[in-house]
């Protein structure tokens, strides 16, 4: 990096300088062939409840430190832009942040208020309604329907469960890196018939068979070793990536931190971090110049910290954008302030933006999609804020 | 849409099996509940008192580390406390086996699903050290024997245990005004109890609760705390002063008891709200994810009338036409459906008691994680999901069916013929079209991944 600066650096201060994002050369309307475009998606789901003022530490708030005796001090700060600092645990995307390819958006919260529960919450996270209704399936689904060319291999859920930002009548491939299914032809067709009586097993049989390499046995199953997963599955996603995939969602756990979080959040962003870092060498730089990754949790955690140096369900929250397609070495977002009358409830970082209406922009930029898709049918309801200009 | 006893046995049992009577009746289901737990009793795991006794040396291991002399001396203290830890892996995974055991070979298979259901209801994991291995330890303790009494006594056991107090943080959880935090000024609440207690274990996150009274909870809830040399423990310099107002209705005078904890578990215990989302839990988890209204109506109305008398609600859901439709509908669990083949195929006790950890594991613990399942570690307080389609993924399939194919001949010595093992499996639920593929399959070993694999056999 050392002095000379990269093609991102000068299109970022470029940017800075006032150019449009729209204006930008390097910005290719995607929906021009009937094909999914060249731009991919990560679409990490962050579950538990991301403190986001401890991820992104307000050092520049004076009311932040009274508010976090504890979780404040536990390591020197990263500085982001004299305001901000990074959690130390997530030291690694520093030279990202560096080269302009990481950036956050602050004090955001899905339409969720009041109960803070995590399961409504999640729901509501991938949903994307204001009121959750399962039977709309997931806003990645809805947002897939619009993408021209979209087939099952161009969406990759992954992990054990399903991803339910994912759920819905757009075909989307739901795997995990370890899974496999080695039967003999024979067997084979007798398991299709067999599975054919039942219509919702027959489809999950019918991917299975399609998206297995088939060449592996319960007894050779790889041993993904504890607390890898997350590697695998970022390799697996950019193996797909390279070819026809476009889009991928998966989820990381362990962001619950009601007790002990400088030991709990750091394990949660090491895990985050190595999978980006893992996405971004296994990509190529090519790949990665068109890759966004955005992290999104249920909601933030209290501002102040609670008996047992942790803290408790909260509301406003942040989202992490990766990738070379991103706009870089940026704080986004109005800070709303931390002192007692500035939170929600006087209790929870003030939501100055809809987790939907970032999302939104996201989807707008990387896929393609129109202004009128996303207002009246990914996210019904919502009315697109100014653009942010998360991108390039 | 009647009682059949096959039905009982796959719906509201650990599926056929081909050794073990079928309850007769309902009321044979219930009268069950009150007999002699012969399944605890054949297939033993290690109850937590005992258990309690690995978590005292781990304390005093802890406490000598700390004041050891020299490097070698704690060095010494860290491989004994490694070699514990092992060692209670090791018998974790035995005690596994004997759970597995209890599914194959109860002749009360409605039990084993209650129990299965509230340990679910009341998700309690360890984080760190011994505590990890605690699951059964713990459901022996706080749900088994609490299966069919009020569901007061039940909620009780399970919020109060030491498993549960460390799972949700209780244990630091101080009253901002008690004695501890005059002296520690950093000392302060921790939610995360009370907050699940009215979302999960009781009013239901649609129940009539607001943050004021999960903040007001918190704080009568402070004191609950535990040892492992005696278990739970009320700690009054831990306790908030009260009153505390909950719902409405205030808890306690200036001087905190553990009696108002009591108090306010009761009265959350038989709220109306808490009735409905039960009933409706139950429901779903037996019966179907589309539960129909009006029989959920029936045993929340039980409930209610009886005071959350929980023999009774299930009473009130087994007599009900509409809890027997023949058509099969949950997709089981992935630990239900392979503790329901090994009871299909009555695989021998002998052979899982004599497993040793590490084909236990690769048998077992392994494809349960694959299948999305890993044993007593779901992801949540929520424990694991009543929704189908989670158990309907494809790469969850792949390893049900990849389990099914292969590890089934391992236990059984001689390899059953599929057309008699159908038989056992399904009973009268065998479709033509199965019965001609598993009558066609090239070895036996494919025949009983076939019957395994179906979705009659997935369904309950």
């Amino acid at each position: 990096m050392a002095g000379i600066l990269s093609r991102r650096q000068v299109l970022n201060r470029g940017l800075a300088l006032g150019c449009s994002t729209a204006a930008s050369p390097l910005w290719t309307p995607v929906s021009l062939a009937q094909t999914p475009g060249e731009n991919r998606l990560v679409v990490i789901i962050l579950r538990g409840g991301m403190d986001a003022i401890d991820v992104i530490r307000p050092y520049g708030d004076p009311s932040y430190r009274l508010a976090r005796p504890t979780l404040a001090n536990d390591a020197p700060k990263a500085d982001l832009d004299g305001f901000f600092g990074l959690h130390p645990a997530f030291g690694d995307l520093m030279p990202l942040w560096d080269r302009g390819e990481l950036a956050f958006v602050q004090a955001v919260a899905t339409p969720y208020r009041n109960k803070r529960s995590h399961f409504d919450g999640q729901d509501l996270l991938e949903g994307g309604l204001v009121e959750h209704d399962a039977s709309q399936g997931g806003w990645l689904n809805r947002a897939l329907q619009f993408v021209p060319g979209a087939e099952m291999r161009t969406t990759f859920g992954l992990g054990q469960g399903l991803q339910r930002v994912l759920a819905g009548n757009a075909p989307v491939a739901h795997w995990a890196p370890d899974a496999d299914l080695s039967l003999s032809a024979q067997t084979l067709d007798r398991a299709r018939r067999v599975m054919s009586e039942d219509p919702a097993f027959s489809a999950a049989f019918t991917q299975a068979t399609s998206l297995s390499s088939g060449d592996g046995t319960l007894d050779k199953m790889p041993d993904q070793g504890k607390g890898r997963r997350h590697v695998s599955i970022a390799r697996y996603a950019a193996e797909q990536m390279t070819g026809d995939t476009r889009v991928v969602a998966f989820s990381l756990n362990g962001w619950d931190t009601h007790r002990d979080q400088p030991r709990g959040l750091a394990l949660a962003a090491r895990q985050l971090s190595q999978a980006v870092l893992t996405l971004r060498s296994a990509l190529g730089e090519s790949i990665w110049d068109k890759t966004t990754i955005v992290t999104m949790s249920e909601f933030g955690r209290t501002v102040a910290e609670n008996g047992s140096k942790g803290t408790d369900h909260g509301t406003g929250g942040a989202m992490i954008l990766a990738g070379g397609a991103v706009r870089g070495m940026r704080v986004f977002g109005r800070w709303p302030g931390l002192s007692e009358t500035q939170l929600l409830e006087r209790r929870d970082l003030m939501p100055t933006a809809d987790v939907r209406d970032m999302t939104a922009w996201i989807l707008r930029s990387t896929l393609g999609i129109n202004t009128g898709d996303l207002e009246h049918s990914v996210f019904p309801g919502l009315q697109l804020g100014p653009d942010p200009g998360l991108f390039l | 849409m009647a009682f059949s006893p096959e039905l009982a046995e796959i719906r509201f049992g650990c599926g056929l099996s081909p050794v073990h009577a079928q309850p007769i009746s309902p009321d044979v289901m219930i009268n069950d509940l009150f007999q002699a737990d012969r399944a605890a009793q054949e297939f033993p795991v290690e109850p937590f008192p005992a258990f309690r006794e690995r978590l005292v040396q781990q304390k005093r291991l802890a406490r000598a580390m700390r004041q050891a002399r020299t490097p070698a001396q704690k060095a010494e203290l860290r491989e004994e406390n490694r070699r514990r830890n092992k060692e209670t892996r090791r018998e974790s995974i035995s005690w596994f086996g004997q759970a597995l055991l209890r599914w194959t070979h109860t002749p009360h298979g409605f039990r084993e699903r209650l129990v299965h259901f509230w340990a679910d209801h009341f998700t309690a994991q360890g984080n760190r050290g011994v505590m990890i291995h605690a699951g059964l330890p713990y459901q022996e303790e706080a749900i088994r024997p609490n299966l069919s009494g009020r569901f007061e006594d039940l909620l009780f056991a399970a919020v109060t245990h030491p498993l549960m107090v460390h799972y949700l943080d209780q244990r630091s959880s101080i009253g901002p005004n008690s004695q501890i935090a005059k002296k520690k000024t950093k000392a302060g609440l921790n939610e995360n109890l009370a907050r699940e207690v009215l979302e999960l274990h009781t009013l239901g996150v649609g129940g009539p609760y607001e943050q004021a009274d999960v903040r007001q909870l918190a704080e009568l809830f402070t004191g609950i705390g535990y040892v492992p040399h005696k278990g739970f423990i009320y700690r009054s310099k831990a306790a908030e002063p009260g009153p505390e107002t909950v719902l409405g209705k205030s808890y306690g005078g200036e001087q905190a008891r553990f009696g108002d904890i009591r108090a306010v578990l009761k009265d959350l215990a038989r709220h109306p709200a808490t009735a409905e989302h039960l009933a409706r839990k139950l429901v779903v988890h037996f019966v179907s994810d589309a539960p129909p209204s009006d029989l959920v109506a029936h045993v929340a109305s039980r409930y209610r009338e009886t005071g959350g008398r929980l023999s009774e609600v299930y009473r009130a859901l087994l007599e009900q036409p509409k809890a027997w439709d023949p058509s099969l509908q949950n997709v089981k669990p992935a630990f239900d459906y392979v503790a329901s083949a090994c009871r299909a195929l009555a695989v021998p006790s002998d052979l899982l008691a004599g497993a040793r950890p590490d084909q236990l594991r690769r048998m077992f613990l392994k494809p349960l994680k694959m299948m999305g399942q890993p044993w007593l570690r779901p992801s949540g307080p929520d424990g694991w999901s009543e929704d189908d389609s989670d158990w309907l993924s494809p790469q969850g399939q792949a390893s049900r069916i990849g389990w099914a194919m292969t590890v089934p001949v391992e236990l059984t010595p001689d390899v059953i013929d599929p057309r008699r093992f159908l038989d056992h499996a399904l009973g009268a639920q065998a479709s033509p079209v199965l019965q001609r593929e598993v009558h066609g399959a090239e070895t036996r070993a494919d025949g009983i991944g076939l019957v395994l694999m179906s979705p009659a056999f997935q369904r309950r």
